[in-house]
């Protein structure tokens, strides 16, 4: 076994500090020290996009970066976007258009999703499947997804008019 | 999927990465974006005792296009080359092909050094940089050295770089003319089941100069000097582009796989390079 490092994470908006073992993923580390769940781990391969997550501005499957890559940097997960009673508007868009129906894929779906809306807040419905290519769900079929997605991105953009 | 216990190393300038690569000889790795490696660690294909992770090299990054030369370093991603204006003006099939790679996700992390270095014959940047013409910088205990494309794989994950270097760039001339990068895969994310990179330019209505390189067709890339000759000096009409086809075929060695038969590859071969000669012509 390898000596653990000292990580120093920034996730949700909190300074974390732990010992970890290089090779340890930082999937494992999101879920099973810092017992934030939201992040799946469904392929294990780099395909399935469950465990996607933010970092510094990236999305980035979670299970195919070492923890030790990511000291320094700053995550965002599904649990960093809302609290329960306040949904992040894609999490309500989800809802309202049945863009998931077991759920697995839906925090990797969601977080993908809120980093597109932040490179491009007014995709057109191919930037959205392109750029949500890397995120596999095996119930819906994804035209619900495409369509939370971009109900979401009119109601953020109707948002940010009104604010302006 | 826990790989095998390492040692990780970030250094911070070419010069302690190359240290390390000395002092830990054949147990030392570089790394870029991992997405190759990684997963091959995960799987135990590959123990790496000693991890050199190169993100915290500054001069391995940076997209510089200085007059016709263009300059990328190795550390530059996927989506940096998806981003670069300076790109898409000066060898915009980068951009073309880049798009085609992968995911968003993976994108974001995968490198153009990691790309080529890794040797991987399902990668999509070693055929387009032999088409390119592209040189690759190579730093080692010795100094730098500069080795063409075309000259820098020799087998399925094994090219010209030393254990003990480190490509730490690579430079083209800026493209002139048409290009397309055209991609036969099953789904997002899986290689190639054939590729095709093409640069032509037209003087008077004919084609006056070629380059074609095919993509995951054998166990390196393929420059087909000859499937580019049959094009020039014709006007890339259907019978040309069938000669072209012809003569590639020659060139290319696949095997069978779970993407097909050697007869289905060598037919999405043609497929592919047909679709690029007519799209590259289209844009010359």
């Amino acid at each position: 076994m390898s000596k653990k490092m000292q990580i120093t994470l920034t996730v949700n908006g909190e300074v974390q500090e732990l010992l970890a073992e290089p090779r340890e993923l930082l999937i494992h580390v999101l879920r099973e020290r810092l017992n934030l769940t939201g992040a799946h781990i469904g392929c294990e391969t780099s395909h399935c996009g469950a465990c996607t997550v933010t970092m510094d501005g990236k999305s980035v499957k979670s299970c195919t970066v070492f923890a030790a890559q990511a000291n320094g940097a700053s995550i965002t997960t599904i649990e960093g976007l809302s609290t329960p009673d306040n949904l992040h508007v894609l999490q309500n868009a989800f809802r309202e258009h049945h863009g998931l129906q077991c759920g697995f894929c839906t925090p990797g779906m969601i977080t993908r999703a809120a980093q597109l809306l932040a490179d491009n807040p007014t995709p057109t419905e191919e930037e959205v499947r392109f750029g949500m290519a890397g995120n596999l769900c095996r119930c819906t079929g994804y035209q619900n997804i495409v369509t939370s997605v971009l109900a979401a991105a009119t109601e953020m953009s109707a948002a940010r008019e009104a604010a302006e | 999927m826990i790989p095998a216990a390492f040692d990780y190393y970030r250094p911070d300038t070419i010069q302690d990465a190359l240290a390390l690569l000395q002092t830990h000889g054949d147990d030392a790795r570089v790394m870029a974006g991992g997405h190759s490696l990684i997963p091959m660690m995960k799987l135990r294909m590959a123990e790496v005792p000693h991890l050199i992770d190169l993100q915290a090299i500054a001069d391995l990054r940076g997209i510089t296009v200085d007059g016709a030369t263009v300059r990328i370093g190795a550390m530059v991603t996927q989506h940096d080359i998806i981003q670069s204006a300076d790109l898409a003006r000066a060898a915009p099939i980068l951009r073309e092909a880049a798009l085609q790679i992968a995911d968003p996700q993976v994108r974001y992390m995968g490198t153009l050094g990691g790309n080529v270095a890794n040797g991987d014959p399902g990668n999509d940047m070693p055929g387009l940089m032999q088409c390119l013409g592209a040189e690759f910088i190579l730093t080692g205990p010795d100094g730098t050295r500069t080795i063409a494309a075309r000259e820098f794989f020799e087998a399925a994950y094994m090219t010209a770089r030393a254990e003990d270097e480190i490509l730490t760039a690579v430079t083209f001339a800026a493209m002139t003319g048409g290009y397309a990068y055209e991609k036969q895969k099953r789904k997002i994310g899986d290689y190639a089941t054939a590729a095709a990179a093409v640069l032509l330019t037209k003087e008077g209505g004919r084609c006056a100069t070629a380059s074609i390189a095919m993509t995951n067709l054998s166990d390196v890339p393929v420059w087909s000097q000859a499937a580019a000759e049959t094009l020039v000096g014709t006007d890339c009409n259907p019978d040309a582009i069938k000669a072209a086809m012809a003569a590639m075929d020659g060139d290319i060695d696949p095997g069978a796989d779970n993407r097909g038969p050697v007869a289905f590859k060598r037919h999405a071969a043609g497929i592919v390079l047909s679709r690029a000669i007519a799209r590259a012509w289209s844009r010359a």
